[in-house]
């Protein structure tokens, strides 16, 4: 590492030739000799440690662009190495509860409630049974990171409302994780957009645990708080409740780039 | 220090202080428990599996903050100063040493520190104060602006990978030599080692004595 900080010969403020006779008379606890009471040589170390400094501070500054050309530069020679490395454009794992609920898709049920006509209780079969719809988007969360371009597969939440009788006059839904503290909230407008999914696939392969698998949420035009991982229910309600960061100051409408003082850009 | 006034090989050379010996140990546990906890918290695969996300996170946050203090404490001791101010200095010699592709022969005299271990020294400091200020602006989010937190993410996620390899070879360094462990752990080196692989330093030490 080149320094390319200015000399410091004026502002050592060791001075450590000064101190050498001190350091002469008082013997020290172990170890050093008299010339090495006395360094010799420039302070390179310190110019080292000062460049760092700097370097990580410009670092901070345009971190953000840095790391969106990494994503990109990854994502297009060593696909997958993201999901190995986050800093290489992955996605980070987040849970709420401490834990990572596991559930054996054999055991698997999407509860369909509230306001409809007839109340599902979906197996993994009944969720390939229904209409099935892929597309690739990003996933953009609201700390920041974003991971472009995610195979994802599974069955339009419109789709599963529509199966279930949903009363589309109802103005909201809510959905409910086997966590069993998530919770999330659309409106009925929201949650008939043809970007929002049921997705029981990721990447060509099934939703994995970390991810919320064997089912979860992807609100394609919303920052990921909305796509609820582990999801076991979906009720149709007559007015929003906020879901659990939204009782906690994050934005019911999540659209990427226009909430939670955001500029990201939109997913289209 | 009567060992240093023996030309005995087997003779025993002082070489680092109880200060600097807690330090280090001090160090050694609080980055065990600093990568280990950062494994758990980054790689998907080992956050499923060791799960108490919030316990590990608070875990790694209290040991980040706490890995200055033995650094500060310690600049009490004259001895860490002392060879903290050798490891900062280089000199001609170290660059010489540092070119040479017989460095690791004794032909070149180093002093108590080699090169290598500067710039280890240095390396590290300037990582504990960058991950702790990135660490800082992660863990106070809210206090300022989203693309300073994603560059803080940027450099605190980036400089752990240089982080790690530099403590694994710090690492396979130490396990490759008995006597600089003997060093650290007893505080105290033979003066055949001394004379081999710092033998500026050990000339030093036995006119010194």
């Amino acid at each position: 590492m080149e320094p390319t900080l200015p000399s410091e010969r004026n502002d050592s403020p060791v001075a450590p030739r000064a101190s050498a006779p001190t350091s002469l008379a008082d013997p020290p606890e172990a170890g050093a000799g008299p010339d090495s009471a006395s360094p010799s040589g420039s302070p390179v170390g310190r110019r080292i440690v000062l460049g760092m400094i700097g370097l990580g501070a410009v670092g901070v500054l345009v971190g953000r662009q840095a790391q969106e050309a990494i994503t990109s530069t990854v994502s297009a020679t060593v696909p997958g190495l993201g999901s190995i490395v986050p800093a290489a454009g992955g996605f980070r794992i987040y849970t709420v509860t401490g834990g990572y609920p596991a559930m054996d898709p054999a055991d698997y049920r999407l509860d369909v409630t509230g306001n409809v006509t007839t109340p599902l209780s979906l197996t993994m079969a009944d969720l390939a049974d229904l209409p099935q719809t892929s597309m690739t988007k990003d996933f953009q969360c609201v700390t920041g990171w974003r991971v472009d371009d995610v195979l994802w597969s599974g069955v339009l939440l419109s789709d599963v409302l529509a199966a279930a009788g949903a009363s589309t006059t109802s103005s909201a839904l809510r959905f409910f994780s086997f966590d069993g503290a998530y919770t999330e909230s659309l409106t009925m407008e929201q949650a008939l957009r043809d970007d929002v999914l049921v997705a029981t696939s990721m990447f060509g392969e099934p939703v994995t645990r970390e991810h919320g698998g064997p089912v979860r949420l992807y609100v394609a035009p919303m920052y990921g708080y909305k796509s609820l991982k582990w999801m076991s229910g979906i009720e149709v309600v007559d007015e929003v409740v906020p879901g659990y960061w939204e009782v906690r100051g994050y934005d019911i409408d999540a659209w990427v780039g226009a909430s939670n003082g955001r500029d990201d850009e939109p997913i289209a | 220090m009567d060992a240093t006034t023996s030309p005995s090989p087997d003779a025993r050379i002082a070489r680092f202080s109880r200060a600097e010996r807690w330090v280090h140990r001090s160090i050694t546990v609080l980055m065990i428990v600093l990568i280990a906890t950062a494994a758990a918290l980054y790689f998907p695969d080992i956050s499923v599996l060791v799960g108490n996300r919030p316990i590990v996170s608070n875990i790694h946050v209290i040991a980040g903050f706490v890995l200055p203090i033995p650094l500060i404490l310690a600049l009490a001791s004259r001895a860490f100063r002392q060879d903290a101010e050798l490891l900062n200095r280089f000199t001609a010699q170290d660059w010489t040493w540092l070119r040479s592709r017989d460095r690791r022969s004794g032909r070149i005299p180093v002093g108590k520190f080699n090169a290598g271990q500067k710039l280890n020294a240095a390396f590290s400091v300037g990582s504990v104060i960058i991950m702790l200020a990135t660490g800082a602006i992660m863990f106070f989010n809210s206090w300022f602006p989203d693309d300073i937190r994603t560059g803080a993410t940027f450099v605190h996620d980036w400089l752990t990978l240089a982080v790690v390899v530099v403590v694994v070879g710090h690492t396979y360094k130490a396990l490759m030599d008995a006597e600089a462990r003997t060093g650290m752990r007893t505080g105290h080196v033979s003066a055949r080692w001394a004379a081999r692989e710092h033998g500026q330093w050990a000339e030093e030490q036995r006119l010194g004595g």
